[in-house]
Parts: structure tokens; C-alpha cells; sequence
């Protein structure tokens, strides 16, 4: 069945967007991602002008993730303490990204610094996270114990502490104000939620419990990616209601379906599936990057014009 | 066949006049957008209207090209630099049609000179118009074969010779086919007579492409009130989040 979109101009296939949002949703309720690394681009695959995908993906990630934690909170697994002091570093550190991202517009050249970010981050991360998790199952296996708490760093020597209690920590709120702050910039700049790096900076530098993890991260994202549709709304008109709704009622079902994925596999396995998923992604692109494409023109409207 | 009343009308209705003239009508003079527009096929029909007996050399033939809204296009060419495929140089279009088809009775460059398509813009290289010297004159030229390449793939440039019916050198007619991701605003429809590869009339007549109904709606409400369509966004998508987690909590009891 075609549907036609208003803002896009472009006729498109509902049921493919029902089962692109049902998918992307999956995964959000499963790892606490956003998705919007994900459908950003399967949205330009199926011919969605690039304004109007990223756009209108940061609305569907708005539902999504609402309907991902309400799963979360039922089941206590969302530390709304760390959540809020995140959410300040990270609307801190959107409003510096908007403004980086405006500078690098002005030189050009933005399309390849944020295929960069996505490379860089996403291999990294990737690659950290799938070698923790294997060498951590790995263990698990042949100790059959579970593998000690994180070692107490400078996280710990650092003042204004506070007691973190669904996350069983008691730290300052340095740390997570500028990991906030850093994931603000990235998201700004690239134009995601930034879940998938917040989840290991969470997992990793802050020491927090997988499963509150999740729960917390989609807390962020829902405030963040709110603020940046309103954002697109009101200055590029992009975004398109008829394609978030699709988007949505595919999401929010999947949302519901990859919460209850998430809950039956061990954190371990939760982890190596997230890793293997952002490193297929980081593959992806890096091939865009190397390879020869098969057209080596593209057409786009003109920078300023609207 | 109404279309066909209305030729006879018009043929028995105008003046004699000497030369060849061209009169015309379309299926549709307007193409309306709605949820389920799947594209539309336009029917563009006409007769030459004529005050002495038609020559008989050379033979008669007939143009019809259908242009969308022209907008500037910038288009950009990947180049490889420290190993990495990146957008190098780019070509500012100053306008170029959304959309734009050819339909003729016999292969364009055996119908029409190329000083006259210079003169009336007719073929799809000449339709793109003012290319910006950004990149030297010499250099632009394969940005707008790659701009014509890219949209040709994407059904929005046709080029359809020997498309167009003309019985008893009178009268003519032929379909085109608007795809379904169209842009709004008038396509220009033109006609021409040539002869021995010369334009000897033209005609011109607009199709209106408008959004109608919720599409209309939707895209007014986002242009006008922006920030109250942003705001609406968001409701509808914490709506479903919540519905749909609540639904979920239903059905496991």
C-alpha cells in the first residue's frame, strides 16, 4: 500500500515503514538505544530526503523510547536520579553541539566530519564493548562466579557525591554531568539520541548495573530527541507526521516486544548482540567511505535556500 | 469522447488564417495529492488547425514536453582524498525542473534543429538553464549530465520519442505518465509544429499538482504553525508510547 508524504514529497510503501519502525523499535527496547544511528539511514535507503529523515526519526525515537520505559519503570529498572543529572550535562552539552555543527556548516565538509563521528565512535565502542563481554563470558563460563565489581578509580576521589541508590553507587555528579555533556555534543552533532554511547559510558566509566542502564539511558533520549524535533519543526519544517505516525506504531510495538527479549538474555549477551550490531553499522559506513561508490554524483537542494 | 467534441468545436469555430497553428486540451488541468496518489497519466491531445491545404514536405511533427517547478540544485561529485571517498567539488544548478518529459512523433534530432532548441529550450540539457561557473565552464558540463543521468533514474526526466500519435497529420495526441513522488506547483505543458526541423508553432498551457485534503493539511499547519505542528508531534508520539505500553500491559494481564 503506497502512502504518499506530505512533507517528504514522496510516495512510499507503508508496510515496509510499519516494519522498519517495528524493527528499530525492537532494538530500542531491547539495548535502550535510540535507533536513530539506524533508521537515519535506512530512511535515506528508501529514498526519504536526508532534512526530513533525521527529523522525523528523532520524533518516532520520541515514542519509542517513551514506550520502552514505561516497560522499565514498571519493572523499577530506571535510576530517574542519574537520568536527570544526565539530562542536564547532556541539554548543556546539545546546545555547545548545535553550535559547533553550525561553525563546521559554515567550512563545509559537515557530511564527512559526522561519517567520521560515526565511524570513530562507533568502531571503538563497538570493539571495547564486544571484547569486555567476551572475555567477561568467558569467564562466567569457566569460574561459573560472577566477575567482580568495577575497580574504585579517580571516579571515586572526586567531591560532590551522591548517592545513586537504584544504581547501588555513591559518586560524585562530576562524571555523569560531563558524560552527559560529551554525549549532548555527539548527538548534536550527528544527529541521534546518542544511546549507543551512553550505554557503555554508563556500563564503563560510571560503573552502573546493566539492567538500570537501559532504562536510564531511554530517559535521556526521550528529553533529548523531543528537544530536537521541536528544534527541526520550528526552523527546517521537516518533520513529517504522516511518516513519524507509520514509523511509530511499528516502533512502539517492537519497543514493547524487544523489552521483554531484553529481559530473558543475560547482560553479557545483551552486550555482545549491542556490540556485533554498532560494528555492523561502523562496517557499513566505513565502506561508504572506501569503497568507490557506483555514482559518484548526488543532487541536493542548495545550502541556505529553503 | 468528449475531448473529441471539444477539437471539432474549436475547429469549426476559429478563423482561417494562413500557416499551421496548434490547439490543444489535456485529460485533467489539475492533479490533486491525496494520501493514496499513486501518480496520474495526463492525456494531452490537439489538431493542427490549418487555412490552405498542409504541404506535403517536409512532413509534419509534433513536441510535447510537461516541466515542473524549476529549482536550484546543487550537485556534488565524491572525489578520493587521503583514501576516503568525500564530496569534492560541487556544481550550483541555478534551475533545473522537478520534473520534465518528452513526448515526440519521431527521434528529436531528426525533428528539430539545434539552433531552435537552443531558441525554445526544448530537449532536457537545454530545459536546465544558466549552469553557475563554479567549477569552470568546461567543467560543469558532466555535473549536469550527472544531474540529468540521476533524475532519469528516478523517472522524473523522460525522454519518450516516437510516443505521440498523429493520424491524418491533423490530428494528435499522446499520455504522460507524473510519477508518484511529485513536487507541487504548475507544470508548464507545451506543443510545437515543426517542419523540416523548425519550430512553426507553439502552445502552452498549465497542469496545477496540489496536495488536497489531510496532505494539505499537514503541510500547511507544518509551514504556518510550526512550533503548535511540532508540539503536535510530539503528543501524537507520547501518545503512542504510552497507549501502546499500557495495550501491551493488558494483554499480559
Amino acid at each position: 500500500m503506497q502512502v504518499y508524504l506530505p512533507i517528504a514529497e514522496v510516495s512510499v510503501n507503508a508496510f515496509l515503514l510499519l516494519g522498519l519502525g517495528g524493527l528499530v523499535g525492537i532494538l530500542s527496547g531491547m539495548f535502550g538505544v535510540g535507533g536513530g544511528f539506524l533508521i537515519t539511514p535506512l530512511l535515506f535507503f528508501m529514498g526519504i530526503p536526508p532534512a526530513v529523515a533525521v527529523a522525523t526519526g528523532a520524533n518516532q525515537i520520541v515514542a519509542s523510547s517513551i514506550s520502552g520505559l514505561m516497560a522499565h519503570l514498571r519493572r523499577k529498572t530506571v535510576d530517574l536520579r542519574m537520568g536527570a543529572v544526565l539530562l542536564a550535562g547532556g541539554l548543556v552539552g546539545a546546545a555547545l553541539g548545535v553550535a559547533a555543527f553550525n561553525f563546521l556548516k559554515q567550512l563545509g565538509q559537515v557530511d564527512l566530519l559526522v561519517q567520521l563521528c560515526y565511524v570513530l565512535f562507533l568502531g571503538v565502542i563497538g570493539w571495547l564493548m564486544l571484547v569486555e563481554s567476551v572475555i567477561a563470558l568467558r569467564r562466567a563460563r569457566r569460574q561459573g562466579v560472577v566477575p567482580k565489581r568495577r575497580q574504585r578509580g579517580w571516579v571515586h576521589a572526586l567531591p560532590l557525591k551522591v548517592k545513586f541508590r537504584s544504581s547501588g553507587l555513591y559518586i560524585s555528579v562530576i562524571p555523569p554531568l560531563l558524560v552527559g555533556a560529551a554525549v549532548g555534543v555527539l548527538a548534536a552533532v550527528m544527529g541521534v539520541g546518542g544511546g549507543f554511547i551512553m550505554v557503555p559510558a554508563m556500563i564503563y566509566l560510571l560503573g552502573m548495573p546493566t539492567k538500570v542502564v537501559v532504562g536510564t539511558s531511554l530517559f535521556q533520549i526521550i528529553f533529548v530527541t523531543g528537544f530536537t524535533t521541536l528544534l527541526h519543526a520550528t526552523t527546517n519544517y521537516s518533520v513529517d507526521m504522516v511518516l513519524a505516525v507509520l514509523l511509530i506504531v511499528g516502533g512502539v510495538v517492537g519497543a514493547q516486544i524487544g523489552t521483554r527479549i531484553g529481559v530473558k538474555l543475560k547482560a553479557e549477551q545483551l552486550r555482545i548482540l549491542l556490540a556485533a550490531l554498532v560494528l555492523a553499522v561502523c562496517g557499513k559506513l566505513a565502506l561508504d567511505l572506501l569503497l568507490q561508490p557506483a555514482e559518484l554524483y548526488s543532487l541536493a537542494a542548495p545550502a541556505g535556500g529553503h | 469522447m468528449a475531448w473529441r467534441w471539444l477539437l471539432l468545436c474549436l475547429l469549426i469555430a476559429t478563423p482561417l488564417r494562413a500557416g499551421e497553428e496548434v490547439v490543444a486540451g489535456l485529460s485533467q488541468a489539475r492533479v490533486s495529492i491525496t494520501t493514496d496518489f499513486k501518480g496520474s497519466e495526463i492525456l494531452v491531445f490537439g489538431a493542427v488547425k490549418r487555412s490552405a491545404p498542409a504541404p506535403a514536405d517536409p512532413p509534419l511533427h509534433v513536441i510535447v514536453t510537461v516541466a515542473g517547478p524549476t529549482l536550484p540544485v546543487t550537485v556534488r561529485k565524491k572525489d578520493l582524498r587521503f583514501g576516503i571517498w568525500v564530496n569534492a567539488e560541487a556544481v550550483e544548478v541555478d534551475a533545473a525542473p522537478s520534473f520534465y518529459a518528452i513526448s515526440t512523433t519521431a527521434p528529436l534530432d531528426e525533428i528539430l534543429s539545434q539552433t531552435e532548441d537552443l531558441r525554445h529550450h526544448i530537449s532536457i540539457g537545454k530545459a536546465i538553464r544558466a549552469v553557475d561557473t563554479g567549477a569552470g565552464a568546461d567543467g560543469a558540463a558532466p555535473f549536469t549530465e550527472a544531474l540529468i543521468r540521476i533524475r532519469t533514474a528516478d523517472g522524473l526526466y523522460q525522454i519518450r520519442e516516437s510516443t505521440v500519435t498523429l493520424s491524418e497529420d491533423t490530428l494528435f495526441r499522446t499520455g504522460i505518465a507524473l510519477p508518484a513522488n511529485l513536487t507541487e506547483g504548475d507544470y508548464t505543458t507545451r506543443i510545437f509544429l515543426t517542419r523540416g526541423r523548425a519550430v512553426i508553432d507553439a502552445y502552452e498551457t498549465r497542469i496545477g499538482v496540489q496536495k488536497v485534503g489531510l496532505e494539505r493539511w499537514i503541510y500547511n499547519l507544518a509551514q504556518v504553525r510550526p512550533l503548535i505542528y511540532g508540539l503536535l508531534s510530539l503528543a501524537i508520539a507520547i501518545a503512542a508510547g504510552w497507549g501502546a505500553s499500557t495495550v501491551f500491559r493488558y494483554i499480559r494481564g
